[in-house]
């Protein structure tokens, strides 16, 4: 038998007593948490940040001239500092607090989508995209007569950087393209891409859902023009999420709802709209949602970005010498450039199946198409089982999930 | 760092099959996940209909050919878990030759097995469709073995009164 020879930089039963939920039991089994990439769980500083909030200083935030407003504002407004500083954003005033990455792609589209497109403009997305990348241009297709082309992915799970580069032209508007697949796992030169784009004119969009919670990021270093991310995939709580966007271009952009908070002054004849970022936050946001954010983003940085990311690379690249090992199992996507995001179908046991079979073993991993069923398409799948690592998964998991993988196979064997 | 002989609290693999998990995939069930009964199409169905489960991705497409309110020939397409298309397949079986009256009281009675009717499970209009009994305690997954026969029901199913609006799924009658 094997010993696993992964090595974490930072106590990892320290960080597995920060999350309560670790100590769970399911089906009378320890909690084998392999669900990170749908969502994450939530260290203890998060759930007091959220009830802190509550108990010490909630009202509403930009109004009030009482104590209690005063606090919830400044609480609001660091948790947007915090942002803006962990991805390497000039300015706080370029973060948009929205509910999720598909509210942050939904915001692009629906307010780009009447200035900038038009027929014939093309908006270059990937096959590798999620829903979230691809439905709010379809809508936004159907509304300017803009045209959708899709860059192709290899049959190791890359995308084609040279048809990337074919179907760039001056008709292009926009690229929308994900950071990291949340099916292959893959990293995507994204840096490359927007470089690219921009020589072409063109702006360029990265779903940052899956990458956020496993990179250190900088925009300006990044060099795309919006970047959306989701805050229950790091760590932080459900309903809140935060789209990076460049001064220049958000300011230029209409506004994507109305309402209160977002508005300079309003007549009934119409209305001036309040600098940015409030243009874009329409109703009282989820104050105690920023707050849990920024409260998740510093617990991410004191373990430290770098550190998860050494770490998950080699339990990545465990789990993947583990499942490879195993007659049957078909692993999609890259070997290395990659995350600890595992997509795999074993033997003819079906995606669902397996996933039953393992939450009897307590463990928890995804089953079907991920929102990604254009790319199960490209790849002859209908479905396939997903386990995602996250800073708080350990080798012994990893094990655990190969040996309730050799249950299945097992249990559908009886009959061979 | 870590030997890998144990579950994730120290204690050692129990490596025998929960008899719950024995129960659900019976071996009759991955037989017809295997074997399909009934697989293909018809030639001239009189009732056909496509479902889908959009969250999991399963999707039956079944046909019928109805003569004289009875079903005289039935197959089925389909891909999803074993659970969804054992189901269907053995449905089919059942379905040859049953009136429309006895493929509905069917419909009823497997749904009934679904959520714990122990009683059925003796019922031998069932067939082999008694194997699933144990989904009941996969609540889940309910819905993955009730997809065949809710295409049936959306084919031959009672009208509920004054409305027969065509359901959800793109169904046709021919």
């Amino acid at each position: 038998m094997k010993t696993a020879v992964v090595a974490p930089p930072y106590d990892i039963d320290a960080v597995r007593q920060d999350f309560p939920i670790l100590q769970e039991r399911v089906n009378g089994q320890p909690l084998v948490y392999l669900d990170s990439a749908a969502s994450s769980q939530r260290p203890r500083a998060v759930i007091d940040a959220i009830r802190q909030h509550y108990e010490t200083s909630h009202a509403n935030v930009h109004r009030g001239a009482h104590e209690l407003s005063v606090r919830a504002t400044e609480a609001y407004e660091n948790a947007r500092s915090c942002v803006a500083a962990h991805i390497g954003a000039e300015d706080a005033a370029e973060i948009v607090f929205v509910r999720g990455t598909t509210e942050a792609i939904n915001l692009v589209a629906g307010s780009l989508g009447s200035t900038r497109f038009g027929p014939g403009d093309e908006i270059l997305l990937t096959k590798m995209e999620h829903h979230s990348n691809i439905v709010p241009w379809q809508l936004l297709a159907e509304r300017t007569g803009a045209t959708l082309r899709f860059v192709d992915v290899s049959p190791e799970g890359r995308l084609v950087m040279d048809d990337y580069g074919r179907m760039l032209s001056e008709r292009t508007r926009l690229v929308g393209v994900t950071h990291i697949s949340n099916s292959l796992g893959v990293i995507n030169p994204v840096k490359e891409i927007a470089a690219l784009a921009h020589e072409a004119g063109a702006l360029c969009l990265v779903d940052g859902a899956q990458a956020a919670p496993h990179l250190a990021l900088d925009m300006g270093a990044l060099g795309c023009d919006f970047y959306a991310f989701s805050g229950h995939k790091m760590c932080g709580p459900t309903g809140i999420g935060a789209l990076w966007g460049r001064r220049a271009i958000l300011e230029e952009m209409p506004p994507y709802q109305g309402g209160g908070e977002m508005i300079d002054s309003v007549t009934l004849e119409g209305s001036t709209w309040a600098p940015l970022p409030h243009k874009f936050e329409a109703g009282t946001p989820n104050i105690a949602g920023a707050v849990g954010l920024g409260a998740a983003i510093r617990y991410l940085e004191g373990v430290g970005l770098d550190a998860i990311r050494r770490y998950e690379t080699e339990l990545a690249g465990y789990a993947l010498e583990r499942l490879g090992e195993i007659e049957g199992l078909r692993i999609y996507g890259p070997a290395d450039g990659r995350v600890g995001v595992l997509s795999f179908t074993y033997r003819d046991v079906h995606a669902h199946d397996l996933a039953t079979i393992l939450d009897q073993r307590g463990i928890a991993i995804r089953a079907g198409h991920h929102c990604n069923q254009p790319l199960m398409e490209h790849l002859g799948v209908d479905a396939t089982a997903r386990a995602s690592l996250y800073l708080y998964n350990t080798p012994r998991e990893v094990d655990a999930l190969c040996e309730a993988l050799h249950l299945a196979g097992e249990l559908f064997c009886r009959t061979h | 760092m870590s030997e890998h002989a144990d579950t994730p609290d120290g204690k050692p693999i129990d490596r025998s099959i929960p008899s719950a998990l024995a129960d659900l995939f019976q071996e009759v069930i991955l037989d017809h996940y295997r074997r399909p009964r009934n697989k293909g199409s018809l030639e001239e169905p009189t009732h056909t209909i496509t479902m889908n489960n959009p969250l999991c991705g399963d999707v039956i497409e079944l046909s019928l050919s109805v003569k004289a309110d009875r079903i005289d020939d039935v197959r089925y397409e389909g891909r999803g878990c074993s659970i969804s298309q054992a189901a269907v397949s053995m449905m089919t079986e059942r379905l040859k030759g049953a009136k429309l009256g006895e493929a509905r009281a069917l419909s009823e009675k497997f749904t009934r097995l679904l959520h714990g009717e122990e009683d059925l499970q003796r019922d031998e209009k069932l067939g082999d469709l008694r194997a699933l009994a144990g989904v009941s305690k996969f609540p889940v997954r309910i819905k993955c073995a009730l997809l065949g026969f809710n295409c049936l029901d959306e084919l031959v199913g009672e009208p509920a009164a004054g409305d027969r609006e065509p359901g959800s799924g793109q169904g046709e009658q021919r």
